[in-house]
């Protein structure tokens, strides 16, 4: 189990520009498999455009209390990028005037930067419909100052997503790291005891899913049973959905792909699973993705790998809805991560 | 040809067979699909049957397939061994239960 991030380890990987070298050689650059883009050009969607915005996705930071083995964002304690009021200042004026009816806040472990608190304050004062929190749990249990996260989330309506990558200790522990499993069930358990998760609860917790290994989620539906089923049994704990999300090539992933030697089928498995279907409710055609620097990206996953939109507005200083929503999204060939099966997004399968 | 029987990177062929006998191999493949369909058997237990036999078979490219296809369905490793021990379970209570046979033989050629 990792206990620093790529970036403290100086990891090749850590390097964004490496990343898109290895994603762009090898069996993308001897033909062996197609590219994203000649891939969705076959059912006429390239240049892949933005739709309506539904979504702000704020990232405030990597700094993380945990350290997980697939974590596309690099995140840990070690990570110091996390961001300033002032850009929190500047994404308020931008949730004031967008479209947009969902605001998603991730990280990292967003809590952890100081200024969490007054942010979602400030952000449920402007009335957006669906605010979503992107919670580790184990950051409930990580210090007292946290412990009355339920009861914050609660005043403010917040819409809790968290991780749970499986409903058994050993696989949890050995994605997330050790006492996690038992430091989530703990939280789940206290957000239910203020009312989140509860059937019939307009606190809404889901939860997140996503593999821990070279293989893709299975059937949302039937994984949510499994799920459901097993919380309740086991330690009597309610949410409402679980989103299966699928794990991209991209930061402490594609790193631990290529060491175990899986990159290659793991390629080939999101080529086997792609269905066009799902190319049409791509997350990145619904969602603007903010850095912690206040950068503008097409989805969280792009903002990783440093792949800023294609546009004249580039940061959310200069934010123009209209100007930003006229123009191509980046694509690569880690985008076959959210088109394999019934396709993947931050909200669950999109086909 | 390739020195080994067995090559793993074959498995992404299998789809094709069909380009020799289409009628056929076409036929075989919906047969296939229609069977792991959930239905009055989940598809998580057919899942796990598939793992079980697939071991009985001997068949590595089955083991590769359904292996990646049990943790797909978020079944644990515990699971997945047990599975395996029913197929063994049977495969050597097929092996013992011929004991029978081999008693009956004795018993009728001795004296």
């Amino acid at each position: 189990m990792a206990t620093k991030s790529l970036k403290a380890r100086n990891n090749d990987i850590a390097n964004t520009s490496r990343q898109m070298e290895i994603l762009s050689s090898g069996i993308f650059a001897n033909g062996e498999l197609p590219t994203f883009a000649a891939k969705i050009k076959e059912t006429g969607h390239f240049p892949l455009r933005p739709k309506k915005l539904e979504i702000l996705q704020i990232n405030l930071g990597y700094m993380c209390n945990q350290v997980c083995e697939h974590c596309h964002v690099d995140a840990g304690p070690d990570r110091k990028e996390i961001m300033t009021v002032e850009t929190m200042q500047q994404c308020l004026e931008v949730i004031k005037k967008t479209e947009a009816h969902t605001l998603d806040l991730t990280g990292g472990a967003p809590e952890m930067n100081p200024n969490f608190r007054w942010f979602v304050e400030e952000a449920s004062k402007a009335g957006i419909k669906d605010f979503i929190v992107r919670s580790n749990l184990t950051i409930i249990r990580a210090n007292k100052k946290y412990y009355d996260l339920p009861e914050f989330f609660k005043k403010h309506n917040v819409h809790v997503v968290s991780s749970m990558p499986h409903w058994t200790r050993g696989k949890t522990d050995k994605q997330r790291g050790e006492g996690v499993f038992d430091k989530s069930i703990k939280a789940l358990q206290e957000l239910n005891a203020v009312g989140y998760g509860m059937p019939g609860s307009n606190l809404k917790l889901d939860l997140v899913y996503n593999p821990s290994g070279a293989f893709l989620p299975g059937d949302q539906m039937a994984l949510e049973n499994d799920f459901k089923k097993a919380l309740k049994e086991d330690f009597d704990i309610d949410f409402h959905s679980l989103f299966a999300i699928t794990n991209l090539p991209i930061s402490r992933f594609l790193d631990y792909l290529i060491a175990s030697e899986n990159y290659e089928d793991y390629m080939h498995s999101l080529l086997d699973a792609y269905n066009p279907e799902a190319v049409k409710n791509v997350m990145c055609t619904n969602t603007i993705s903010i850095s912690w620097e206040g950068w503008l990206f097409d989805c969280d996953f792009n903002q990783m790998l440093n792949l800023k939109v294609a546009s004249k507005v580039k940061h959310v200083s200069d934010y123009r809805e209209e100007l930003l929503q006229d123009r191509n999204i980046i694509i690569n060939q880690h985008c076959y991560g959210c088109t394999a099966g019934a396709g993947s997004s931050c909200q669950g399968v999109v086909a | 040809m390739s020195k080994t029987y067995y090559d793993s990177s074959d498995l992404r062929k299998f789809g094709k067979i069909t380009e020799w006998d289409e009628e056929l191999g076409n036929k075989f493949f919906d047969y296939y699909g229609k069977v792991f369909e959930e239905g009055a058997l989940t598809a998580r237990e057919k899942s796990l049957i598939a793992l079980a036999v697939a071991h009985t078979e001997q068949c590595p490219y089955c083991i590769d397939a359904y292996t990646k296809d049990t943790l797909q369905r978020g079944i644990t490793k515990e699971q997945m061994m047990e599975a395996i021990h029913v197929g063994a379970a049977i495969k050597s209570g097929a092996t013992l239960v011929h004991g029978v046979q081999m008693m009956n033989k004795v018993n009728k050629l001795e004296m």
